[in-house]
């Protein structure tokens, strides 16, 4: 996927973005729908817009292009169903403090690093799956989570923390399997 | 610039997913574009994000999509408003809190929240958070205050001290509702900070609970 999005976006290849449209789309729409929006197919297709658009921009020293595309119908369901902005950093902003040496290991875009994430994923305990699903397909907030399960807001915050610890773990290859 | 407190791995993982409201989000953010270090570990929470993607049960796409979607690749996407002009001088306050107050720090409208210390409150489209801009003279106390539930403090100049540690330029406070503290700027210049709350903070004083609802604060 990550190479198909780079001849996307060096070439402007569009057989190699039909293929990202075949695979990617349906999950999106899957992603989109969650809301509970009859229009899904058409945001599915302004996010696929955005990506063949913004493809050049795509950096794969930087990350999988599962989590570019992740990120642009992320903001797109956000300006879609919430009345409120997500706030960004700007890259180009003076005022930005401007990364040191990127270190060795930055490399999360290769295949093996996806498979370990898929893994890991399904390797979740249920209940920090649970949290995170919610977080991630229902958009609800920490507190929001926490008065639906009954469980103390830290609750809530320590799930959330202990499974970033383990994909992250599983990301960087140092994971220990669960 | 060194920053010792940096995001929470949960909120920055909620930020992520796109679920963290904007109040706490302005905080987020403005702290990502400090800390370089907090940015190589927003980039591993949203590829947990693409993992997540890439685990979706596929929804079934219209068959004319491919065919729309192909249809409009050569179209030229209307073109973005043209960002404000860039300061000549190296701005203070990074993005996106710097648009939201409409400038640097020189255009804040301070008012004054009694013993030197002062505020800036910031609307948001939300009503789960509320956001301000707090001003304390250097050595003096922040009022002292509780809090319902979370807080959020980021300074942006000068530095703080609580019971916690010391908190300096780009450093992020994460304080839960058990909290009743008291920061105090430290002596050498005025702290200049970010507080983000989701319940209205109860200053203790009585002077300042007398103003809260003049203040709407
Ligand atoms: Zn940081
Ligand atoms: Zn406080």
């Amino acid at each position: 996927m990550t190479a198909l999005l780079v001849a996307v976006g060096t070439n402007g290849d569009v057989e190699a973005f039909e293929a990202l449209f075949r695979h990617f789309a349906p999950r999106i729409k899957a992603y989109l729908s969650r809301g509970g929006a009859a229009s899904a197919d058409e945001l599915m297709q302004e996010a696929m817009l955005i990506v063949w658009r913004r493809a050049a921009l795509y950096d794969p020293a930087k990350g999988s292009a599962a989590a570019w595309i992740f990120a642009i119908a992320r903001n797109l369901r956000i300006d879609a169903y919430r009345r409120e902005k997500r706030p960004e950093f700007d890259p180009s902003d003076p005022a930005l403090v401007p990364d040191g040496e990127e270190p060795a290991d930055m490399r999360l875009a290769a295949s093996e690093d996806a498979e370990r994430l898929k893994l890991a994923l399904t390797q979740l305990p249920p209940d920090q799956a649970d949290v995170l699903n919610r977080s991630f397909f229902s958009d609800q907030s920490q507190s929001e989570i926490a008065a639906e399960l009954k469980v103390p807001l830290g609750t809530v915050k320590s799930r959330m923390r202990l499974a970033f610890a383990k994909l992250k773990a599983a990301l960087r290859g140092t994971g220990e399997a669960s | 610039m060194t920053i010792r407190h940096h995001i929470s791995d949960d909120l920055l993982l909620s930020y992520a997913m796109g679920s963290l409201a904007e109040g706490w989000s302005i905080a987020v953010a403005t702290h990502l574009a400090l800390c370089p270090d907090c940015r190589r570990r927003l980039v591993e929470a949203e590829e947990i994000g693409g993992g997540l993607l890439e685990g979706t049960q596929p929804q079934a796409i219209e068959p004319s999509s491919w065919e729309s979607v192909r249809a409009r690749l050569s179209e030229r996407p209307a073109e973005k408003a043209g960002r404000a002009a860039v300061q000549a001088e190296k701005p203070i306050i990074p993005r996106p809190l710097r648009d939201y107050l409409g400038g640097d720090l020189e255009a804040v409208k301070w008012r004054s929240l009694g013993k030197g210390a002062s505020q800036c409150l910031i609307r948001t489209g939300e009503n789960t958070t509320q956001v301000r801009l707090l001003k304390i003279p250097a050595g003096k106390p922040v009022p002292e205050h509780s809090h319902g539930g979370r807080e959020l403090t980021l300074v942006l100049s000068g530095a703080f001290e609580d019971e916690t540690g010391r908190f300096g330029p780009g450093d992020l406070e994460d304080a839960d509702g058990s909290v009743t503290h008291q920061p105090r700027a430290t002596p050498d210049a005025d702290c200049i900070c970010l507080a983000v709350t989701d319940a209205p903070l109860r200053f203790s004083s009585w002077v300042v609970r007398l103003v809260q609802p003049i203040l709407g604060i």
